[in-house]
């Protein structure tokens, strides 16, 4: 166990390293730092000075080991536009991102683990053909034109009339396939409540709760298909498999196998799955931030690269590597210590 | 004595024996799906003849006419089938072209992640040590990030190096580019996965008994027997390709107004679809979303009758 999580450890190390490399080189070769601090009138003899006293033309290892020192202590100096620290531009930003894949990811759960299991016991009804149906439309689906169509159909409404208005049930069709619309659909509003730090929440209130709800559905969107359909997948596996067909013969109740044996052994793939697809969660968060001008870390992001705040840039890159990485192993060690089979020393069996 | 010649079959003779094409033939889904896919390639292509503007010349564009609706609805005009975007461009026109430049961008970022993959896949599946260690941690890190935040980093650093400007005009290539260089782990996994399978095989014994040497064991005996599932991949990948680039687009990291690809439609028309425009942006939406789904459809198909237990999900 101390061996694998040593082992875990340092790879994850090294994977911060190799990410800061990124980071510094981008920093090293966007733009001049000289030119973004003194004005056009300088002339060039303090430029150079200036270059010098601030260590630019040092080489690049002990540049970089100056950047790793600053980062370690989390310093990445000053955001061009907000002019402060750049880590405080991250941490102001970071609830409305966390609070928003926290409730795309509970969606996520709550909806794909009964879905998944339940169009693997019945793979031929009618309900699970349309769940998987549905599924592969969601996959296709672009997360941005999901949120697109949401507010058009729950923020801006939509009236149709295909059916006689004059009619009793034409008008009653008419109202069922139009919306009233009315959900809000940008930013996160003006009744959040405080919790500690630079974090104000959502969830606190009835209407900030509101705001959520788009951009969460917007967000597990993209994520719901796939697990629904992973799920699907691993549980007919498992129920093929002669431990299952073993505790039918036993006479063991079926929901007690379905939710107590197979479901357990379902779930192995998903936790590994589900780690590396946050990552990609983090990722659409920049797509669904946009287009619901959430107030996050993926908006602030976009708005440092139209402003080249290339010390902004680089904080978000790093801190979301940091994210990355602690996830990833964390379930990497959650994934061995659920599953006995693996060996943690990671010796070859 | 007579000998007896066995007539080799002709390559369209086992094409039509084959099992793919029989699986095709009593499969519904993906007869439809490949119609709808070929008949919108063909579309795309022919865009120059097929649209009834050109988008790309100003000349043509009034933006008198900007924002007109559809034909179904009251206050269209029939010059513009489908409407006008908020800058006066027919929006079927602007489809067609859109269509176009997405699908170059789709197939040729997949062609390049194809080269790039497959030949890593190759190198670390058949040297295997450091190489495959080097190679396989590469992919590891790149596929924890997600393909797509490293698309968008590429190319938000590609944007910054080398300006607005000059990133719009070469557009298309770097697009290719970055999602070229964001997928390439998908294909290298795979490749890696059936050399490992085929390497410990006899008729890779025996060509290295006869001499021949590694670059040639790899390209003409290895590779040919790890082509279905590149194969399978490839379709899902093109689809991914089309989505990413659509995604960047959107973000503004991608194709500009000027030359439109369906990711920047969808943008451009996003910005007014409060003011009731909504067809700007849903009609190039729907066209994206359809093009991605047969291509999907196509893929699962391919997949259950190349080998069904390629991979899950």
């Amino acid at each position: 166990m101390i061996a694998f999580l040593i082992k875990r450890l340092f790879h994850a190390l090294l994977v911060m390293f190799v990410i800061s490399v990124i980071s510094f080189a981008i920093q090293d070769n966007l733009g001049d730092p000289i030119q973004q601090m003194v004005g056009q009138s300088v002339p060039e003899s303090e430029r150079a000075a200036l270059r010098e006293e601030l260590g630019l033309n040092d080489p690049f290892l002990v540049q970089y080991l100056r950047f790793a020192k600053n980062a370690v202590q989390f310093d990445f100096g000053y955001s061009y536009f907000f002019n402060e620290p750049t880590t405080d531009v991250i941490l102001r930003h970071l609830p409305a991102t966390l609070e928003l894949v926290a409730a795309a990811t509970f969606l996520i759960v709550t909806l794909s683990v009964p879905i998944g299991v339940y169009s693997a016991i019945k793979p031929r009804s009618p309900l699970s053909r349309l769940f998987m149906g549905v599924s592969i439309v969601g996959i296709s689906i672009p997360v941005f034109l999901t949120a697109i169509v949401l507010i058009q159909i729950f923020s801006i409404g939509i009236s149709v009339t295909p059916f006689p208005e004059t009619t009793g049930w034409g008008s009653w069709l008419n109202g069922l396939l139009s919306t009233e619309g009315g959900m809000p659909a940008y930013g996160r509003g003006n009744d959040l409540t405080h919790v500690v730090g630079t974090w104000y929440t959502n969830f606190a209130s009835w209407d900030s709760l509101t705001y959520l709800v788009l951009p969460a559905i917007s967000l597990a969107s993209i994520m719901l298909p796939l697990f629904i359909r992973l799920i699907r997948a691993e549980m007919l596996e498992v129920l093929q498999s002669d431990y299952v067909k073993f505790a039918k013969a036993k006479g063991i109740s079926m929901r007690r196998i379905y939710f107590l044996h197979a479901l357990k052994n379902t779930m192995l793939p998903v936790i590994t799955v589900g780690g590396v697809q946050i990552g990609t969660l983090v990722a659409f968060t920049i797509l669904t931030e946009t287009v619901f001008q959430w107030p996050g870390m993926g908006l602030m992001f976009l708005d440092a690269i139209e402003r080249s705040d290339i010390p902004l840039i680089i904080t978000y890159l790093m801190v979301v590597g940091l994210i990355f990485v602690i996830t990833n192993t964390l379930v990497d060690l959650i994934y061995g210590l659920v599953n006995p089979t693996v060996k943690l020393t990671g010796k070859p069996a | 004595m007579t000998t007896i010649t066995i007539p080799v079959p002709s390559r369209w003779a086992r094409f039509r024996d084959s099992y793919l094409l029989y699986s095709f033939k009593r499969d519904l889904i993906a007869q439809v799906c490949l119609l709808v896919f070929v008949a919108m390639v063909a579309a795309a292509i022919l865009a120059p003849w097929l649209a009834p503007m050109n988008p790309y010349d100003l000349a043509q564009i009034d933006i008198l006419s900007s924002e007109l609706p559809p034909f179904w609805i009251e206050g269209s005009d029939p010059l513009y089938l489908l409407g006008t975007d908020a800058q006066g461009r027919d929006l079927l026109s602007t489809i067609l072209y859109g269509a176009r430049v997405s699908l170059i961008i789709g197939f040729g970022a997949v062609i390049l992640q194809a080269l790039i993959g497959v030949s890593f896949g190759l190198l670390a599946g058949y040297l295997g040590g450091r190489v495959d260690a080097f190679l396989m941690r590469l992919a590891d890190i790149q596929l924890s990030f997600s393909t797509l935040m490293v698309a968008i980093i590429v190319g938000a650093v590609f944007k910054a190096t080398f300006g607005g400007e000059t990133f719009s005009e070469y557009a298309v290539i770097l697009l290719v580019l970055i999602i070229g260089l964001a997928e390439w782990p998908q294909y290298a996994r795979t490749v890696r996965a059936s050399v490992l399978a085929e390497r410990s095989k006899e008729y890779v014994d025996a060509a290295r008994v006869m001499g021949f040497r590694a670059k040639r064991i790899m390209f003409r005996h290895i590779l040919p027997n790890t082509l279905s599932p590149i194969f399978v991949i490839s379709t899902v990948q093109v689809a991914n390709a089309i989505i990413s680039e659509a995604a960047l687009s959107f973000l503004g990291l991608g194709m500009p107004e000027t030359q439109p690809s369906l990711g920047s439609l969808i943008k451009s028309g996003f910005d007014y679809i409060q003011s009731g425009s909504w067809w700007i942006t849903l009609i190039p939406g729907t066209v994206l979303v359809v093009l991605v789904l047969v291509i999907n459809l196509l893929g699962d198909w391919l997949r259950d009758v190349m080998n069904p237990r390629l991979y899950k999900g």
